[in-house]
């Protein structure tokens, strides 16, 4: 079943078009992954799924309902979280509010045990729960803002670039948790830089060159292609 | 004699404290200067004046109504005055500001129209009541105003730091973005920011009255820019500095009227102002960081 349907959206800073007409699908329970070089168009993609931009036209729909244009807090009420680029945590709040942030919309009585829960999956946030969350490393950061994410129980969730600038320990560790995330149930679009690990993880793949798809396969294709080893996996490929 | 100094200072601290909060609040989540929190804040004082003595209303009555119409004041600027520059593009980051300028004058205006220019007297029926500790003189209305002032202190404290909607403020205040994404409805948050300022400015203004005895249109610029003062004092959006601010300015005004000289008591706040700005420009309790904007 198709979770997500972008068709031919474009989005514009003041006059620059960063889109210019995007179509992607990700299918419910997969992993999806954008690649792309620096400014193709990947985080405006993502911000405007996530309803913090507006594009000028196209049509976004999610479960086949049309979600174009909704502010963001609607959209996570329907189920669309995005973890953001450069992880947007809270930083004049301790680890734990971060954490009831992530499941604000919620009025159940399972918020307590949840956050207990993502606290097993991530010990370090446990460990420093009531600390200021500016005070957390970069790849502690990241954590908590993939944590406070997952809190908001989303059907889709919407990570961009989560490895950035992290120490390579570090990124195997947010490639499992994303494949975990993956095997309890949520969907997964993913913007990544690091195309290998990302495609090894990922059931589909798209390719972004300014502000247009000019690739997309499944993700062992992809893996194969020559055009994306010689501009994305080249110097990595072991 | 000190301690009776000390007395009034932690009043006139406690309030302007109150009216520094209303300043940081609205700074904190919107990055703007409310230039007319001061007449909100004067409209609260002449709503206290005219249930008091107009209506012979009981006083918790006057706190009522001025609760109630300057979180309408607040919404109206809210509505009219900011929303409509929010967000657009092309608009100077100065417009917010030089609009809720214009929107004090207005107000100024109004009340020279409805309640007449020049001093009001603020009577009440226990204006004299006094109680003799020892050697001093402590009077109701001075542990009335500090009392309702730590309330709502307490009040507003436990609010940001406990509850969902005082979280999600403090949310929106560091990024207002990522407050978005986390399913806060910002706008709403925004609106809810600037009503509870604006009645906590009402709330300001009959205390003022109170303490001083009188009012007038003209009271709402001096006080605005001893707030604004406050909150520089305290670091921009900081609530602990603006409750820290409003007191230390109280003390030190009561101290140069009581032992230096009375005619430089309006000038206490600049001077401190220009000395902060010198030795510590994020305030005392602001991060560097925090200077910067949200
Ligand atoms: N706030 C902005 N104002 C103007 N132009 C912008 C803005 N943000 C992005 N752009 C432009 O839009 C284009 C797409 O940017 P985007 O951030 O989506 O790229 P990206 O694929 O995420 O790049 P990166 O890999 O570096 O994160 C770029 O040309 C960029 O310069
Ligand atoms: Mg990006």
């Amino acid at each position: 079943m198709k979770l997500l349907k972008v068709t031919g959206i474009e989005t514009f800073y003041d006059k620059i078009q960063a889109l210019k007409g995007i179509s992607l699908e990700v299918e419910q329970g997969k992993i999806v992954t954008i690649l792309g070089a620096n400014g193709a168009g990947k985080t405006t993609t993502m911000k405007t799924i996530a309803g913090l931009l507006k594009p000028k036209k196209g049509k976004i729909e999610f479960l086949g309902e049309d979600i174009t244009g909704l502010r963001p807090d609607q959209l996570l009420k329907k189920g669309i979280a995005l973890v953001p680029e450069g992880r947007a945590i809270l930083s004049s709040m301790t680890v734990y509010e971060n954490l009831e942030m992530g499941a604000y919309q919620r009025n159940d009585k399972e918020v307590e045990q949840d956050i207990e829960n993502v606290m097993k999956l991530f010990p370090i946030l446990k460990e420093r729960k009531t600390q200021l969350a500016g005070t957390l490393s970069g790849g502690q950061q990241q954590m908590l803002a993939i944590a406070r994410a997952i809190l908001s129980k989303p059907k889709l969730l919407l990570l961009d670039e989560p490895s950035m600038g992290l120490a390579p320990l570090i990124v195997t560790a947010i490639f499992k948790i994303i494949k975990e995330i993956k095997e309890s149930g949520t969907t997964v679009l993913l913007v990544e830089q690091n195309a290998k690990q990302a495609l090894k993880i990922a059931d589909y793949g798209y390719v972004l060159e300014t502000g247009k798809v000019i690739i997309s396969g499944n993700a062992e294709d992809l893996l194969e292609d020559s055009r994306i080893v010689e501009a994305y996996l080249g110097k990595k490929s072991s | 004699m000190l301690l009776e100094q000390l007395i009034n200072g932690i009043t006139l601290g406690s309030i302007y404290a109150i009216i520094a909060l209303g300043f940081t609040l609205v700074f904190g989540v919107l990055g703007i200067i409310n230039m007319a929190h001061g007449e909100i804040f004067m409209f609260g004082a002449f709503m206290g004046i005219i249930v008091t003595s107009t209506l012979k209303w009981p006083l918790w009555a006057a706190f009522l109504v001025a609760i109630a119409v300057t979180a309408i004041l607040g919404y109206m600027l809210e509505r009219f005055a900011l929303r409509p520059l929010r967000g657009k593009q092309g608009v100077s980051h100065l417009a917010p500001l030089i609009s809720t300028i214009g929107v004090s004058i207005l107000l100024e205006n109004i009340s020279h129209h409805l309640f007449g220019a020049g001093n009001h007297p603020f009577r009440n029926s226990f204006a004299e009541i006094n109680f003799q500790i020892g050697s001093i003189t402590v009077y109701l209305v001075q542990i009335i105003i500090f009392v309702i002032s730590i309330i709502l202190m307490m009040a507003l404290s436990y609010w940001l730091l406990r509850t969902k909607a005082g979280k999600a403020l403090r949310a929106t205040a560091e990024n207002l973005e990522t407050a978005s994404i986390l399913g806060v409805n910002t706008k709403k948050i925004i609106i809810l920011t600037v009503i509870i300022a604006s009645a906590m400015g009402g709330i300001a203004g009959i205390l003022v009255g109170m303490a001083f005895n009188s009012v007038n249109p003209q009271m709402g610029l001096s006080m605005g820019l001893k707030g604004l003062a406050i909150i520089i004092l305290g670091g921009m959006g900081n609530v602990k500095g603006a409750m820290a601010g409003g007191l230390i300015l109280g003390l030190s005004e009561t101290f140069v009227v009581a032992y230096g000289d009375s005619g430089y008591r309006d000038a206490i706040a600049f001077i401190i102002i220009i000395i902060i700005l010198l030795v510590r420009p994020q305030g005392i309790f602001g991060q560097k960081s925090a200077a910067e904007g949200r």
